[in-house]
């Protein structure tokens, strides 16, 4: 049977090597021929009137030379803005009730069933706070944000971005398309990763895939928009202190931007050469969101999933914290130990201790990031305001937050190095897998990790000399 | 009198055969269904919003070309009958080898659904068509789902539906999915291909130079007489023409 499959394939093989190189070409002519006909047959157009009026205008002032750019850092700043200023109240309303309320009541009834010190730490300052920590402050700013993002996806708008960016993307030896999975990147770098699949040529994609980690993700924002308004927001006027902080913001994510244009160039110019593969993008017809549903679907698919994946890696790493502060070896905790021996390579990068090892903590969820440096903070000071070692928890205000960063020993350069670092890491491990699954490949894998955090070392290193030159 | 026709919004709706309340919309449960049937369709011409329409999931949809890169499955039940519904990536052709073409190609070739319905913008019909026709050189039951027909009215583009279902030889439902409207009418015409009610005879390549149609219709031949039972081996042919290591690894397999 195999005998007379190989024959057919022979025969093939012969055929084509008699018709030549055009086959291809000549195929799809004759679709093309074939399509034209029947249309011309089927299809009543009034030519008169052709693409809709009004589509056609507004895409002359989204995309022009002049306000394509103005009006997407607009956009982009409105809906920051929205995403900062409107999370900041159910944040506070839901860290009220899980850390203030829940979390006492809890301890409480673990003390009246007698419950041993260190089962009660484990479960209840350790795996319960870190979900409430991360809920809290993970929840609000997503539910605002990704339905804004969906609204706009679904009127038509980023296939405009991308229209907009294709020349800079052209520019860099990268794909047009590489800008909507950009886009997705700033919701979250997993699923900016799996969008890379519409880009069709390997070398492209896998610089799309290499470099998505630039695009700030949903769980670096809430670290972004934290520091932002403690440490740059303070060295304005009061009244100013609200647009410095979202200035600060938009000025990390647009600097992520500006390290994605450079990795893909440097890609495309060394180890992924190659032409440049042309695409048609189509400008669908702006269609009016409808509304509910949107906000259904985008609370349901993104959000939702977005939270449930933060909270599975909250929970263990919140025991993981709780254990290596309380576990000792000779006169401290393994945290101590670490932070410890982590101290002066942070110095140099202008960070310190405590952030690293809350980076490494923070591997598997980057939202996680901020409560386990001052958990951390707070243990190597030996401040009072904590609740002991290893609970993670969040303080009222962010003046009072400030506080215990300061008697940390941080400053300006420490926050801002704290913003870029936190833009220039390895991806979180969701990512990193999913990089691995999408490019079956431990090498690139390691690239995409390796990379960006190399830049980081260097970046925060930089800067930090700088700095202390004045 | 006058209230009864405000009601009946097509004709259709009044068809002995019609039958609305017989629908159940399974969501992801997708076993032991009796039928399998296949979504294809050129990206961003609503293929995920008909998906949502027959399966009562909410896949979340977008207004952009690329939305759906992996493969999404529902189910739904028609008059005692399941359905798995596959939705694919949307992809503008089948001939090139980026990942979603593949997974799309890969399904309708190798996953043999009992029905292909192939999604397509009224709008843009023959940018449309060149998948359409490529899919049809591949299967012999499929359905056309024109959708977006409102926008379609908007922009004054008029489709003769049965002259193109003549055309292509196979049925031809117009819908706007967005506002559910054609649903019903598609989801009785994929009962009616899937049960052999309806027979498709799909429109073939034509335009095709002398010289490359006497290499196919030779190849195919020997196809034909190896795999009696193969719908396209014409297909097989073109795509052998062309040096497609998976189909040639496929006839080497068994797979077809």
């Amino acid at each position: 049977m195999s005998k007379n499959v190989e024959n057919i394939i022979e025969l093939s093989n012969e055929l084509r090597w008699k018709l030549g190189g055009d086959f291809h070409d000549s195929i799809t002519e004759s679709i093309y021929a074939d399509a034209s006909e029947i249309v011309g047959e089927t299809v009543n157009t009034d030519s008169r009137k052709g693409r809709n009026a009004l589509d056609v205008k507004i895409d002359k002032i989204v995309t022009s030379k002049t306000w394509g750019f103005p009006i997407m850092f607009l956009i982009l700043s409105v809906v920051l803005w929205l995403t900062i200023i409107g999370a900041n109240y159910p944040s506070a309303l839901l860290a009220e009730l899980l850390l203030d309320t829940i979390h006492p009541a809890l301890k409480t009834g673990a003390e009246s069933i007698h419950m041993p010190w260190w089962l009660s730490g484990f479960l209840i300052d350790g795996v319960y706070l870190s979900l409430a920590w991360v809920i809290s402050v993970m929840l609000p700013p997503m539910a605002i944000f990704f339905p804004l993002f969906t609204l706009l996806e679904d009127f038509g708008y980023l296939p405009r971005v991308a229209f907009n960016l294709d020349y800079l993307f052209k520019k860099t030896g990268a794909h047009g398309k590489q800008a909507l999975t950009m886009s997705m990147g700033f919701g979250c770098n997993a699923a900016g990763v799996v969008a890379t699949r519409i880009i069709d040529s390997p070398r492209e994609r896998l610089i799309a895939i290499i470099t998505n980690n630039f695009s700030l993700c949903n769980g670096r924002w809430p670290t972004q928009i934290l520091i932002a308004s403690i440490f740059v927001g303070a060295v304005v006027p009061k009244s100013l202190s609200g647009v410095a902080s979202v200035a600060a913001v938009i000025g990390i994510a647009v600097l992520g931007m500006a390290f994605m244009f450079f990795s893909s160039w440097a890609l495309s110019k060394t180890v992924l050469k190659g032409q440049v593969s042309t695409f048609n993008l189509e400008l669908p017809p702006y269609r009016p969101p409808r509304f509910w549903k949107t906000l259904y679907t985008s609370l349901i698919d993104r959000t939702l999933i977005v939270l449930w994946r933060a909270i599975v890696f909250a929970a263990p790493a919140g025991a993981v914290i709780w254990l290596i502060s309380n576990i000792t070896i000779g006169d401290h905790s393994i945290a101590y130990w670490m932070i410890d021996s982590l101290d002066g390579f942070g110095w140099l990068l202008g960070l310190n201790g405590v952030i690293l090892v809350a980076y490494i903590v923070a591997i598997p969820a980057n939202e996680i990031v901020i409560p386990t440096v001052l958990m951390l903070t707070v243990l190597v000071t030996g401040m009072a305001a904590g609740n002991g070692a290893g609970v993670m928890f969040e303080l009222d205000s962010a003046n009072a937050t400030g506080d215990i960063l300061k008697a940390g020993g941080w400053t300006l350069l420490t926050a801002i190095n704290l913003m870029l670092f936190s833009l220039l890491h390895n991806p979180c491990s969701t990512t990193i897998y999913t990089i691995y699954k999408e490019t079956k490949s431990a090498k690139w894998t390691a690239v995409a990790t390796l990379m960006p955090l190399l830049m980081g070392f260097v970046v925060t290193f930089l800067v930090a000399q700088i700095w202390r030159l004045f | 009198m006058d209230k009864e026709k405000k009601i009946v919004s097509s004709a259709c709706e009044v068809c002995p055969q019609y039958n609305p309340n017989g629908l159940k919309k399974l969501g992801v449960s997708a076993e032991n269904t009796d039928f399998v049937v296949a979504l294809a369709g050129n990206p961003n011409t609503g293929k995920s919003t008909v998906f949502n329409a027959l399966t009562g999931l909410r896949q979340h949809t977008g207004n952009w070309p690329g939305k759906t890169v992996t493969r999404a499955e529902g189910a739904f039940q028609y008059n005692d009958q399941k359905y798995k519904l596959v939705d694919l990536p949307g992809t503008y052709s089948l001939l090139s080898t980026s990942e979603d073409e593949e997974v799309a190609r890969n399904f309708i070739l190798f996953g043999k659904p009992d029905v292909t319905v192939i999604v397509a913008d009224a709008g843009r019909l023959e940018r449309n068509l060149n998948l359409v026709l490529q899919i049809l050189e591949i299967t012999n039951k499929a359905v056309l789902c024109l959708n977006l027909m409102d926008e379609a009215k908007r922009n004054h583009v008029e489709v003769n539906t049965r002259a193109l279902a003549k055309r292509l030889g196979i049925p031809v439902v117009p819908t706007s999915a967005r506002f559910n409207k054609g649903i019903p009418e598609l989801i009785d015409v994929i009962r009616q291909v899937a049960n052999g009610e309806i027979v498709c005879q799909p429109h073939r390549i034509k335009n095709v130079p002398k010289t490359i149609d006497e290499a196919v219709k030779k190849l195919s031949e020997e196809i034909k007489k190896q795999f009696p039972g193969v719908p396209n081996s014409r297909w097989i042919a073109f795509r052998l023409l062309e040096g497609d290591e998976r189909v040639m690894e496929a006839l080497r397999t068994q797979e077809f």
